[in-house]
């Protein structure tokens, strides 16, 4: 019987011919991310277990970015706790300020296709748009992987999404995957894997499909994969082996559900305060009054999305009181775009941009937002109280959408 | 067959971990420090009504969100004895479950329960609440050891020959 | 009898022939400015407080958010949320995230012969332009907003004779924390500092800023250049014309008179917690640091990014640093921006923020933490400025602090 894509994976990691759903494994882990929150508990918990050494450093990358740069006193421990921790295990791969962290695990090389890895953030299903199966776990968990470099998983169902034909203009891989969220529900795809197929996946950037993969956990997803291909092999810097190849899911695999869209149907969208799967189309919401903007994130704050927005921006000003703030998702990504004269254009439109890190996302500095305000971001989370107050509304969108409301000062369709 | 009584505060669906713990206060030192702020964006006074003991029961996707632990550590900390939901998210699950923290899914309780009345668990197989009896699955074998280990932490002291209490913790 | 610029501008202001040293007048401000520090507090006052509350004239006002952008916490969101909506309900010129208000003063709106009121203790920087800035509080504004008038003690002028030219690896900011170190953080208190002699007309109006914006923590009222030349030809190419041109009267009165030779300056450091515990950059050679910061009013415009950008081109932060630049203001960026510089610090390994107070004021970026060691360029270094109060703030030049930044401890530019 056929395998789909993550049933692949996980036996590949095992080295069993096959796995089925529900069935519990023990997995091997290729590389595992510790982001700076979490890392003070990792290290507690660690020794708490009695571990004396890393099972393999290589492994091991340590990302500060929820906390760059400090915002209160207390981030500075979470610094100090890491760097300690790296110095007394060995670690080498340690990122202190440049950049999100599931940006740099890809755009680093740290993931390639295959691979299976844990991160101690539920957006750790980003690293699907290399073709590894990839999810967030807690820190508890994280501590006893890096005594043993195991973790038990039970094989997820998988959901299959097809999207065949080409995008409108103006729709981007985040209206994509804000439409899938609305449909599936916030809890629609609870304990399962999402395996993306079909032309317009096929023709899309790893760029935008890192989007979509990030975005997989906002409907309750354990991860979502995308087969590798050529676009895989050149954004990892290598060449696709045979296994790489072959992990695409097979014509027979038994997948839980199928989904399938027309591509040319898609439309600009938004997701609505305060569920993630509250999608409405932007068109419908046109002229609701906004106060600021977000670009940025592990969901769009890449390359292609700042040059998207900056497409809109060019020659225009945000509107009178309205902030647009740019924070892109890495150092490489922040120097590609002054390269190309895209912050430029930016910061001449009047967008503040801010060092590359979580910044307004998180929640904790970046752009924080009181009672009766409302933003328009290109992140993945708009839960009550995220960006402040729990009176703060927050819709979720492209970055081209998002450029176009900063011009206008409400929520328009990008034009 | 394990079985407690507790007071319930009823919550809604999608209760996500922003909520639960909001990003603002989660590299507070410890646990007890971020425990007053739980579910401070719904229901600011929450945290200093719950006592120990009590009962949490919410809608479906309870946990939803970030991976971050802090969420079951303070749900714990504040003393509440289970969530019972229509549903969990998977990594709030799992992270429960590695804290001790007992999770309960049942479809029915939510929509018959009221705010303040007492219901009664038994592990493993059923609530009472009402005179009515309300079915619960039992949990997987794996996970049970872990509960039973007393969480992941003690499961690994224990591999690794450690004797958890005897640790000095930094 | 012979008037200061000083004297001469409040005189203008107050509408008078003459002016003395001691003497109170009411005057009419010319400009006043109001930043996210304080503002909050000035519109609960003008709601809560006045009867009959009106704004004198919304186009003397200019509202800048600077300290905490963009917003940390909920709290500043909402000092800032009322700020913008009063802004926009009076009409009054509002800036945000576009650079620090002395900067955004400076660039567009300060001339020559004007009165400024700034509730920020740094506005003492206008007088780079020939004008007359301070410092009040929020109460202060208050009254000056809503009548557009003030009163003023004419302070005492004290001369700051410049002579000769600052050597090569040396800056005006190393001029400035001599000067301080020498005659202490009480040395001109409720006096203005009024800099001449041909060492001035060395000086740029970038170095001239440097040099008035930390008047204050001399406890100076303020400082002032006279507008010559090369300040009326900055002011030009931003197309703005002087409201007057004053220069002091020869016979004009002077309560003190110091004498600097620029020549003999050297790379100075203040030391933690005092701006006027001054010694030579060498002495504190060696002290590890954990973070180091270029930028604020004093020390973020395009001369010193480009100081620091020459130290850190080709070179690496040291790993356990955190290096943080913040340009002045917004134009400062896109200038250094066209010019290479955000590159070169990027590439360094740098923290590069947008244009805003940063960790100058403590909060919002680059916090730092229990006993931490902070170099840096800005206005202060009390204890606990910028941080936990344990930790300590060394002040340098950017020179200085970028050395700093790639060795990990502090050192001067020419030991890397």
């Amino acid at each position: 019987m056929g395998q789909t894509m993550i049933e692949k994976l996980i036996s590949r990691n095992i080295g069993s011919d096959s796995v089925k759903p529900g069935d519990i494994v023990t997995v091997s882990a290729d590389r595992v991310m510790l982001d700076d929150i979490m890392i003070p508990f990792i290290a507690d918990k660690f020794h708490e277990m009695g571990f004396t050494k890393i099972w393999d450093q290589d492994k091991v990358v340590l990302i500060y970015d929820h906390l760059v740069p400090s915002s209160q006193q207390d981030d500075v421990r979470h610094y100090q706790v890491g760097d300690r921790f790296a110095k007394e295990y060995g670690l080498t791969h340690v990122h202190r300020s440049d950049g999100i962290c599931h940006q740099l695990m890809t755009e680093a090389g740290y993931v390639k296709p295959g691979d299976v890895v844990f991160g101690t953030d539920s957006h750790t299903t980003t690293y699907g748009c290399v073709g590894a199966f990839s999810t967030g776990i807690g820190y508890t968990e994280m501590a006893a992987i890096l005594g043993t470099g195991e973790l038990w998983v039970r094989v997820p169902e998988t959901i299959k999404i097809v999207i065949e034909g080409e995008l409108p203009e103006h729709v981007m891989s985040k209206d994509v995957i804000l439409r899938i969220i609305g449909d599936l529900g916030a809890d629609g795809a609870t304990y399962k894997a999402l395996e993306f197929a079909g032309a317009t996946v096929e023709n899309m950037t790893v760029s935008s499909r890192m989007t979509m993969a990030n975005m997989a956990i906002e409907a309750g997803a354990k991860c979502a994969v995308f087969a590798p291909d050529e676009k895989t092999a050149l954004y990892c810097g290598g060449e696709l082996g045979e296994r790489d190849r072959s992990l695409e899911g097979d014509s027979d695999a038994v997948y839980c559900k199928t989904l399938t869209y027309r591509a040319e149907e898609l439309t600009p969208v938004m997701a609505c305060p305060s569920q993630v799967d509250k999608i409405r189309e932007v068109s419908a919401l046109e002229g609701t009054v906004i106060d600021q903007v977000f670009i940025g994130s592990c969901t769009n704050g890449r390359l292609e999305d700042l040059e998207a927005a900056a497409k809109v921006l060019e020659g225009k000003k945000t509107a009178p009181f309205v902030k647009l703030i740019v924070t892109p998702a890495s150092r490489k990504v922040y120097q590609e775009a002054d390269a190309r004269g895209i912050l430029r254009t930016l910061a001449e439109a009047g967008a503040i941009i801010t060092h590359p890190g979580c910044g307004l996302c998180c929640g904790r500095t970046g752009g924080i937002l009181w009672d009766g305000e409302r933003v328009v971001a290109t992140n993945n989370r708009n839960f009550l109280g995220r960006m402040g107050t729990s009176k703060v509304e927050i819709y979720l969108a492209s970055p081209v959408t998002a450029a176009a409301c900063a011009v206008a000062g409400k929520i328009v369709l990008p034009s | 067959m394990e079985q407690f009584t507790g007071k319930v505060w009823v919550l809604g669906d999608d209760i996500d971990t922003d909520i639960i713990i909001p990003t603002e206060y989660l590299a507070l030192k410890t646990i007890e420090d971020m425990k007053q702020y739980a579910f401070s964006p719904l229901r600011p006074d929450l945290a200093s009504r719950i006592q120990k003991g009590d009962i949490v029961v919410a809608g479906k996707n309870f946990g939803c969100g970030s991976s971050r632990e802090q969420a079951p550590e303070v749900v714990k900390a504040l003393g509440i004895r289970c969530i019972i939901a229509r549903s969990f998210a998977r990594i709030f699950f799992r992270n429960s479950i590695n804290n001790g923290l007992l999770l309960i899914e049942q479809p029915d309780l939510r929509g018959d329960v009221k705010e303040g009345d007492e219901i009664t668990v038994a592990v493993n197989d059923h609530i009472i609440y009402g005179g009515r009896r309300y079915p619960i699955a039992s949990l997987p074998e794996n996970l049970v050891e872990i509960l039973n280990a007393g969480g992941l932490v003690k499961a690994m002291a224990a591999r690794n020959g450690v004797n958890r209490d005897s640790l000095n913790r930094s | 009898m012979g008037m200061t610029i000083a004297e001469k501008i409040i005189a203008r202001a107050a509408g008078v022939a003459e002016v003395k040293a001691g003497d109170i007048h009411t005057v009419t401000l010319d400009r006043m400015m109001s930043n996210d520090g304080t503002t909050h507090l000035t519109v609960d006052m003008y709601h809560n407080q006045l009867k009959n509350p009106r704004i004198a004239d919304p186009k003397r006002m200019v509202f800048i958010v600077d300290h905490n952008v963009p917003a940390d916490n909920p709290k500043t969101a909402a000092s800032q949320k009322k700020m913008r909506d009063f802004a926009r309900e009076h009409g009054i010129d509002f800036w945000e995230g576009k650079g620090v208000c002395h900067q955004i003063m400076m660039e567009h709106y300060v001339c020559p012969g004007e009165l400024i009121f700034g509730a920020d203790s740094h506005t003492c920087t206008y007088g780079a332009l020939g004008a007359f800035g301070t410092g009040v509080g929020c109460t202060d504004l208050l009254y000056a907003m809503v009548t557009g008038t003030s009163w003023v003690l004419v302070p005492e002028t004290v001369k700051f004779n410049l002579t000769g030219r600052l050597p090569e690896g040396v800056y005006p900011r190393d001029l400035m924390l001599t000067i301080i170190g020498e005659i202490g953080a009480g040395g001109v208190s409720y006096q203005v500092m009024e800099f001449c002699g041909d060492g001035a007309g060395t000086l740029s109006v970038n170095d001239r800023m440097v040099l008035c914006n930390l008047a204050v923590e001399a406890g100076a009222k303020t400082a002032v250049f006279q507008a010559d030349q090369i300040a009326l030809d900055w002011l030009a190419a931003r197309g703005r014309k002087p409201a007057a041109v004053f220069e002091s009267d020869e016979d004009a009165v002077y309560v003190r008179e110091y004498t600097f030779d620029l020549s003999r300056i050297r790379p100075a450091a203040a030391r933690p917690d005092y701006v006027d515990d001054v010694v030579p950059a060498k002495e504190v050679c060696g002290v590890r640091i954990d973070e180091a910061f270029l930028g604020s009013c004093n020390n973020g415009r395009i001369e010193e990014l480009r100081v620091g950008a020459s130290i850190l081109k080709g070179r690496r932060v040291a790993d356990h640093v955190r290096f943080l630049v913040v340009p002045a203001s917004q134009e400062v960026y896109l200038q250094a921006m066209e010019e290479g510089l955000i590159q070169i610090f990027m590439e360094s390994g740098a923290i590069v923020m947008n244009p805003n107070c940063s960790v100058c004021w403590g909060s919002c970026q680059g916090v730092i933490g229990e006993d931490e060691v902070l170099i840096s360029t800005g206005t202060r270094n009390f204890k606990g400025r910028a941080g936990h109060p344990s930790s300590k703030v060394y002040l340098g030049s950017a020179a200085t602090v970028a050395a700093s930044a790639v060795k990990g401890e502090i050192c001067t530019a020419d030991m890397l």
